[in-house]
């Protein structure tokens, strides 16, 4: 609280302060009462997209990190052949080429239009959801590969030498202390998602930033929906490193000694 | 594979298309990172050796870059930095102009770029050891012969793999410029897969380019580092 209360902080903050009031006051706010049923809608979906392709990629993301780390060459390179892929290209041209190849592809084929799963697959979300989960788990796969190496040697020892299986020297050991390791990380990564979330916009998923976009084309206003937008995903952001950082308090807190 | 074909350079192919677009995309790219590495020099230094104001608005600048998606950051400033050179040129009493995509392109992408360097080049001045500069000082040295002698060597190594990072998120963040309607190598694609319906060759042919430069770029910082980091001891881990 005191760092708060130096005297060039309480400037800044009056002109800040200055600057919201001003920007209340003189722009043109008159258009939100219309469309805020509509936003709240878009925030919804994008928060949904969000923690729905953050959680399947992470998913694919452990499978992925530890294949690279302890498994098989004949695992390990696809996986890394997967995540260079992922992290080399545009997610934009991932999305477009989810959406727009398969899109063109499905159609061709009777029993995929016949099937019960059409009416799903004819819609976008379906596609967006897709490429974003695709490239959170690349991105994710790469820092969890560096997760699972992380993780003292000894431990993993240890577990052998009580008679632990396998899979419960994954679940109880290794996954546990690979994810702590790199919690900061993955609460950074999971910001840099949300920052992603707007792409699926231009494949007419109507999410927070197509709402915003709609209101510059039906009004022709043009920075107070920007403004808007950008408070709404900061308050996202600023939510995202709260619950990460809440997520590091519970649970031991110490860490391994040596590294 | 009939459509391979649409790739050649000549006209009833799109392969001209394609390069002119990429050709976009690099000039863009390495604009913005070099507008980015200038940024990021004095906002660490800044954020270093400033006074408290300056400090905080390097604080405020660094966290709301990095908080907004980069795709509204530059419709903000697409419209904004147009408007405002704009109204500087009417007030001045010249006419309105339009600004080049590529110069838009460039200062939008370099002010991103800004923020993120300005991160990568603090932790890299903080950890350039007190002694060395104070060695260099006690020795008589110029500031600028010391920051070219003796600060930026020590700097280099250790800024190499964040700045290699920011590199391929500038050329993978031209790409968002295709949103804004700025041809770049993923409008061109999208434009010429559109036409075609030929989805898959195209976007398969971009991603390849992608995924070629970003495949370099991470062999030639690689370089770089070791070069960089030349006669420096190695660590155990």
């Amino acid at each position: 609280m005191r760092d708060w209360l130096q005297p060039h902080r309480i400037i800044l903050a009056l002109i800040g302060v200055a600057l919201v009031l001003w920007c209340a006051t003189q722009m043109r706010w008159d258009w939100l009462p219309k469309y805020a049923p509509m936003m709240a809608e878009g925030i919804w979906r994008t928060v949904w997209l969000l923690v729905l392709s953050s959680l399947l990629g992470m998913a694919l993301a452990i499978p992925l990190g530890l294949a690279q780390a302890a498994g098989p060459w004949v695992l390990a390179a696809p996986a890394r052949a997967f995540c260079t892929v992922i992290r080399g290209t545009p997610l934009l041209l991932q999305i477009w080429l989810l959406y727009y190849g398969l899109g063109s592809l499905f159609p061709q084929f009777p029993w995929i239009r016949e099937s019960d799963l059409w009416p799903i697959l004819r819609q976008a979300w379906p596609y967006a959801l897709l490429a974003l989960t695709l490239s959170f788990a690349g991105y994710e796969g790469e820092v969890m590969r560096g997760a699972f190496r992380s993780v003292p040697r000894g431990q993993l020892e240890a577990a052998r030498a009580m008679g632990m299986p396998r899979l419960k020297i994954l679940t109880r050991i290794w996954l546990p202390q690979a994810v702590r390791n790199v919690l900061p990380t993955l609460g950074g990564e999971t910001v840099l998602q949300m920052k992603a979330t707007p792409l699926v916009a231009t494949i007419t998923v109507v999410e927070i930033y197509a709402v915003s976009s709609r209101v510059r084309q039906d009004t022709f206003i043009i920075y107070e929906p920007l403004l808007l937008l950008a408070v709404v995903y900061m308050a996202l952001a600023g939510l995202i490193v709260l619950l990460f950082r809440w997520i590091e308090r519970t649970g031991p807190q110490t860490r391994p000694a040596g590294r | 594979m009939e459509t391979l074909s649409l790739l050649s350079l000549s006209p009833p192919g799109w392969g001209a298309t394609l390069l002119a677009g990429l050709w976009n995309s690099i000039l863009i790219a390495v604009g913005a990172f070099g507008m980015g590495l200038v940024l990021g020099t004095l906002g660490a230094w800044g954020k270093i050796h400033g006074g408290p104001v300056t400090r905080d608005l390097l604080a405020l600048y660094t966290t709301v870059v990095r908080a907004v998606p980069e795709l509204i950051l530059i419709l903000i400033l697409y419209f904004g930095v147009t408007d405002l050179v704009n109204q500087l040129l009417l007030a001045l009493g010249h006419d309105r102009i339009q600004i080049s995509g590529i110069a838009a392109g460039i200062t939008v992408l370099g002010v991103v770029q800004g923020a993120y360097a300005t991160e990568v080049l603090r932790g890299a001045l903080l950890s350039v050891p007190q002694g060395q500069v104070e060695a260099a000082r006690a020795m008589g040295m110029p500031p600028f012969l010391m920051a070219r002698r003796i600060i930026f060597p020590a700097m280099l190594g250790l800024a190499m793999p964040g700045l290699a990072n920011l590199w391929l998120i500038a050329t993978k963040d031209t790409a968002l410029l295709a949103v804004v309607g700025f041809a770049e190598l993923t409008f061109a694609t999208r434009q010429a897969a559109g036409t075609t319906k030929a989805f898959f060759t195209f976007f398969l042919a971009a991603g390849a380019i992608y995924l070629i430069i970003t495949l370099l770029s991470t062999w030639a910082f690689h370089r770089i580092e070791g070069w960089a980091r030349r006669g420096e001891p190695r660590n155990a881990g």
